[in-house]
């Protein structure tokens, strides 16, 4: 049993307590699961702005004359098309085809990268960092502890954080990040984001996260900005399809399966870890595909509800919630490959009945990420 | 956490307010604080027998899904029906407006081993403290 004396603490724990959050383990980490309610969190980033400390996710840096060649052997995407300032979304794969985590590649320049990855997987992802790192001219350094990451989401974001920056927010394009300061603190400023809305994610020293959260809260409340916890992260993220590792995406599943085919690119430069086995499973093709499931009765799919047909299991949910933007019942899940299409039905066995449920396309909701 | 004095409990979290041979049940501020926004309840159709501490429904929350237990025996002779369309008054009024199910008792003695107000302040304390 993990006591709660072994949890980490992100620099905002105390602020988290201040402002009501409900405190739960996650991932080793204490962190706040709700301050005022999951749906009113969640549909105050859908319609405002939304603060979420996520400072538990990892950072991993990436130097030298070898960096680049390494990270085109580290991950299935192609970071070749990153130019300076840019991101890549990708995931990392075993030889074997099943996956290490997905991450997402920050490139300051051609020598110079930070990984950031997931905070339940960053030891084990330092440690594949590392052993892929053999005969590549890099240094990789695993800089989680020093690196605070707070993620300001939601149709005010910009906004707010112009009132902190002279920094030029409109000049940053999605997926692109730029340096400079934000209410006196050096950050990293992307425009990413896990939640479907326009806004940034802030990178910066652990020690200023605290005081620059309590300055985007004070500048944001105007915009009736909200603390947001990871039980609206996580119906935020489902309602746009996001998989989640350890759900969707694990060692036992392949990109091919879960919808991530676009980000493995067959037949980049150099080739990746995990290369042969995929274009293995690409040739024989794949038998289960992700698919978005809508709840058409009543009802909550949760993980590890079985996806039936015609009364016989054919899959499993893998994140399941109630969709605050729809007010209905949610999941993602695994079907048969050739019945993943929008349109076909399913039923979901929610305790011992079985509810209709139809495949949707994704995203669930408009996402409204900067084009 | 409010604990009604004029209640009594569960170590499941539910609370019964007795008037001569009904009961009301409803689940503790307790519990609608752990399981957050409500969103669904699933009751027992009014007429059905229930067995102290057998399944009579379920409360979904956006996080998670929690059973409800018969706090004692009896037939249902009413639901809350305003929680169809209003199952947020769990977390409204866990006491009040959020009541669930009221029952017949069949063995009012059941009541013996319910818990007291003061009781289940105590337990919910231990639960917290884990």
């Amino acid at each position: 049993m993990t006591g709660p004396a072994t949890l980490k603490r992100t620099p905002l724990i105390d602020l988290h307590q201040e402002l009501g959050g409900k405190i739960v383990p996650f991932a080793g980490w204490s962190m706040p699961i709700q301050f005022a309610g999951v749906i009113e969190e969640h549909l105050c980033v859908r319609e405002k702005a939304g603060l979420f400390d996520v400072s538990h996710m990892g950072e991993i840096e990436v130097r030298g004359p070898g960096a680049l060649d390494y990270l085109q052997r580290l991950v299935t995407n192609d970071v070749d098309t990153l130019t300076d300032g840019g991101i890549l979304y990708s995931v990392m794969c075993y030889e074997n085809g099943g996956i290490v985590d997905d991450l997402l590649v920050h490139r300051y320049n051609e020598e110079h990268y930070f990984l950031c990855v997931n905070a339940s997987n960053t030891d084990k992802d330092f440690e594949w960092a590392i052993r892929q790192a053999d005969g590549f001219d890099v240094r990789v350094e695993n800089i989680s502890a020093q690196t605070a990451q707070l993620a300001l989401q939601g149709p005010r974001a910009v906004e707010i954080l112009k009132t902190l920056t002279p920094v030029d927010l409109d000049a940053i394009g999605y997926y692109r990040f730029e340096r400079g300061p934000v209410s006196g603190s050096q950050c990293v400023i992307s425009r990413t984001g896990y939640t479907g809305e326009d806004g940034f994610e802030l990178y910066l020293p652990s020690q200023e996260a605290a005081a620059l959260a309590r300055k985007i809260l004070s500048a944001g409340e105007p915009f009736g900005i909200q603390p947001i916890g990871l039980g609206a992260r996580d119906t935020l993220r489902l309602e746009m399809g996001y998989a989640l590792y350890g759900q969707e995406i694990s060692q036992d599943i392949h990109p091919l399966e879960a919808r991530l085919g676009w980000v493995v690119k067959l037949d980049k430069r150099g080739g990746f870890t995990g290369r042969d086995a995929l274009v293995a499973a690409k040739e024989k093709g794949v038998t289960r595909r992700l698919s978005a499931l809508k709840v058409l009765e009543r009802g909550v799919p949760r993980p590890h509800y079985k996806i039936l047909r015609n009364g016989s299991p054919v899959g499993e949910v893998t994140s399941g919630t109630f969709s605050p933007s729809l007010n209905a019942g949610i999941a993602l899940g695994f079907v048969p490959a050739d019945r993943a299409k929008p349109g076909e039905t399913y039923e979901i066995e929610i305790r011992g009945r079985g509810v209709q449920a139809q495949v949707v396309p994704l995203p669930f909701v408009p996402s409204h990420v900067k084009k | 956490m409010e604990v009604p004095s004029d209640l009594l409990y569960t170590h499941e979290h539910e609370w019964v307010r007795v008037k001569d041979n009904k009961g009301t049940v409803g689940i503790t501020d307790f519990a609608q604080d752990q399981l957050g926004d409500v969103v669904f309840v699933e009751q027992p159709a009014a007429g059905t027998e229930l067995t102290k501490e057998q399944t009579f429904g379920v409360v979904e929350s956006v996080k998670t899904v929690s059973d409800l237990f018969a706090p004692v025996s009896g037939k249902v002779t009413g639901t809350n029906t305003e929680l169809e369309a209003k199952p947020e008054l769990i977390n409204q009024s866990p006491y009040g407006d959020g009541w669930i199910i009221e029952i017949e008792l069949s063995n009012p003695d059941e009541l013996k081993d319910l818990l007291s107000p003061e009781a289940y302040t105590a337990f919910i304390k231990e639960q917290g403290q884990e």
